[in-house]
């Protein structure tokens, strides 16, 4: 099996985000590998450790800075790398465009994985697009994945408890969720192991990517603070619970 | 004139309020609006619409096989094939559980652009607004190309009526079923007729607070005597008294209710990601410092063991 994952290089979530010109972030905050995309990794160990004969090749999109998501993902158990190289700010048609010509250009893929969501941008949408691109089927926010007779039985979660079990043909394209896996954590020696690892870095323009025909750009970032000015609601608990219940009448107007 | 199409999800033979708003919101920058109905048209389904301002009423009159039906790539396809026959501009639908796995295959089918979340759109300019950088951030993103997709935040705005008259037309015809993928089970677990986490009106979450798994079910009566939805911080969620489903926060839901009753949770920054879009947060807390109990709109200071029992007990 060739597997490919999408790793991407986001901002660590712990992280203050500070604000520049009212047009993006300022960078010089920890950079880590997506939270959803370490579930697609170790996804991607998993099948290898079934199917020994496979190759992990970790695709990113991103700038000079991104190698060390992909180093992350080396540690983890993936066996080589790829950069797409570009100081560009990519939408996701411009991204799924990059990632589907790298692949391609790289060789032919059975299972692509990628994480549900980029928790920066929060597209929740690429992993669809790099499936129109190379017209795989796709399913998102798995929690289980099994693979019978040629076939891809994913298990996906909506919301409140509910799932739906898909069957997909190979190859296709899998958004991890968080009820996937357990995300690996590489040892001291895995770290040192994976320095060794391959990883090759071709720059976007030499991909040749053609435009896509729509765009979604910022204009416009505002920190999304709301603030507050508490009310004390005091008393004894009987009156507490009878001012709750008015401010749900009277002001909130949900209760009647 | 630019004519917008909107995904409209129903519940009980009903539009669900939150289609209904988020119609409200379409109406606000174009004036053309078509609903995009997949689950069958009665003649309430169209005077809600119309009451609503929706002009033309499209059934996709999709396959009866439920395997079918609900196969999100079926109905995928089958908007796609409604945007091209209708020649709409922009797509509109929910950022719901469903809406998540249909809205980026309809934006991908379409090679068109996608902001899914959006807390306010507006179709004229073509602009979204949403959050990033898991919710630290708004951001207003700039749409181009021939359509655009707009995946609105449930509870983003209020219906408002505004009643026209409606044409309904039905969409016959072949609707592509895709060898690729099949859906072969689902399981709508114990959530089944409950309204989910993100459409909630009311929200009452639990946190460490409740100390363990038999105490949340303070939480979960008082939900219903509220006919709210029962929701938990992470901590509830890891100690394995709830399941994930009803995480709110960054790597849980994100949620705009009315108002979210939070019981025993600080308030961290990871949990305020999942809510702080909400019109009205109420604060039970016995520690006054707690972080939440600097942003809220009303703080009740005391032991939830003492509150939550008055609550269910006058209500
Ligand atoms: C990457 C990452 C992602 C995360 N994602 C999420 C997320 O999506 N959602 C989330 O919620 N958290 C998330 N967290 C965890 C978050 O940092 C906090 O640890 C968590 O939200 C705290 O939960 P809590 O408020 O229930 O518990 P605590 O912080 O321990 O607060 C408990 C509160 O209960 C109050 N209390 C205790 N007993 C009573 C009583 N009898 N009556 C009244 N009040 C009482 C206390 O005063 C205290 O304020 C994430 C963390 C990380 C690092
Ligand atoms: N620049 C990128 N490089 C590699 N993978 C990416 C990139 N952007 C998005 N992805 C993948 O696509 C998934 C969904 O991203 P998004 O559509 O931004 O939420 C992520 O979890 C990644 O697996």
């Amino acid at each position: 099996m060739r597997i490919y994952v999408c790793v991407k290089h986001v901002p660590d979530s712990a992280a203050n985000i500070h604000i520049v010109d009212h047009l993006k972030i300022d960078e010089s905050v920890p950079f880590l590998l997506n939270p959803y995309d370490e579930h697609a990794v170790t996804e991607a160990v998993a099948l290898k450790q079934q199917m020994p004969d496979s190759e992990i090749i970790a695709v990113c999109l991103g700038k000079k800075g991104a190698e060390s998501t992909l180093r992350s993902a080396l540690a983890m158990g993936a066996d080589r790398g790829l950069l797409v190289e570009t100081d560009a700010v990519c939408d996701s048609m411009a991204t799924a465009r990059a990632l589907h010509a790298a692949i391609l250009k790289d060789g032919s893929p059975d299972i692509i994985f990628t994480g549900k969501e980029s928790i920066d941008s929060e597209g929740m949408q690429t992993q669809f697009r790099i499936g129109a691109l190379f017209g795989f089927p796709v399913a998102t926010n798995a929690a289980s994945l099994d693979l019978t007779a040629g076939k891809a039985v994913v298990t996906c979660e909506l919301a409140g408890g509910r799932t739906r079990t898909f069957e997909l043909t190979l190859p296709c394209v899998i958004g991890a969720g968080r009820g996937l896996n357990t995300p690996i954590y590489p040892t001291f020696p895995d770290v040192v192991k994976s320095r060794k690892k391959p990883i090759t870095t071709l720059a976007l323009s030499e991909l040749n990517v053609s435009a896509a025909p729509g765009s979604a750009k910022i204009v416009a970032m505002t920190p999304l603070v709301q603030k507050r000015t508490p009310r004390k609601i005091t008393g004894a608990p009987s009156e507490q619970a009878a001012e709750i219940i008015r401010i749900l009448k009277q002001e909130a107007k949900v209760l009647s | 004139m630019k004519q917008a199409g909107i995904v409209i999800e129903m519940e009980h033979g009903r539009v669900k309020e939150t289609s209904l708003g988020m119609i409200t919101l379409a109406g606000r920058t174009t004036e053309s609006l078509t609903a995009l109905v997949m689950d069958g048209i009665t003649d309430e389904v169209t005077d809600q619409l119309a009451a609503h301002g929706v002009h033309t009423i499209v059934d996709l009159v999709l396959p009866e096989a439920p395997e079918i039906r609900q196969n999100p790539a079926v109905r995928a396809a089958a908007v796609v094939q409604a945007v091209r026959d209708r020649g709409l501009d922009h797509v509109l639908g929910l950022s719901s559980p469903e809406g998540k796995d249909l809205l980026p295959r309809v934006a991908a089918l379409l090679d068109a652009p996608l902001v899914m979340d959006c807390v306010d759109v507006d179709l004229e300019k073509g602009l979204a607004e949403t959050s990033q950088y898991s919710g630290k951030v708004m951001a207003k993103i700039q749409l181009t190309g021939e359509t655009q997709v707009f995946g609105v935040r449930p509870n983003a705005v209020p219906p408002e009526p505004k009643p026209v008259k409606a044409d309904v037309v039905a969409m016959t015809g072949d609707k592509a079923v895709p060898e690729t993928i099949t859906l072969v089970s689902w399981d709508d677990g114990d959530a089944e007729g409950r309204q989910s986490l993100v459409e909630a009106d009311i929200i009452i979450a639990g946190g460490r607070g409740l100390k363990n798994r038999d105490n949340f079910s303070l939480i979960f009566e008082c939900a219903q005597k509220l006919n709210a939805v029962p929701g938990a911080s992470r901590v509830a969620v890891d100690e394995g008294w709830v399941p994930y489903a009803l995480q709110v926060g960054q790597t849980g839901e994100k949620v705009s209710p009315q108002v979210y009753i939070a019981c025993g949770i600080s308030g961290s920054i990871q949990h305020f990601a999942g809510m702080k879009t909400a019109k009205m947060i109420i604060a039970v807390n016995r520690d006054e410092n707690a972080a939440i109990m600097a942003n809220c709109d009303y703080q009740v200071q005391g032991d939830l063991f003492d509150i939550l029992p008055e609550l269910i007990r006058q209500l």
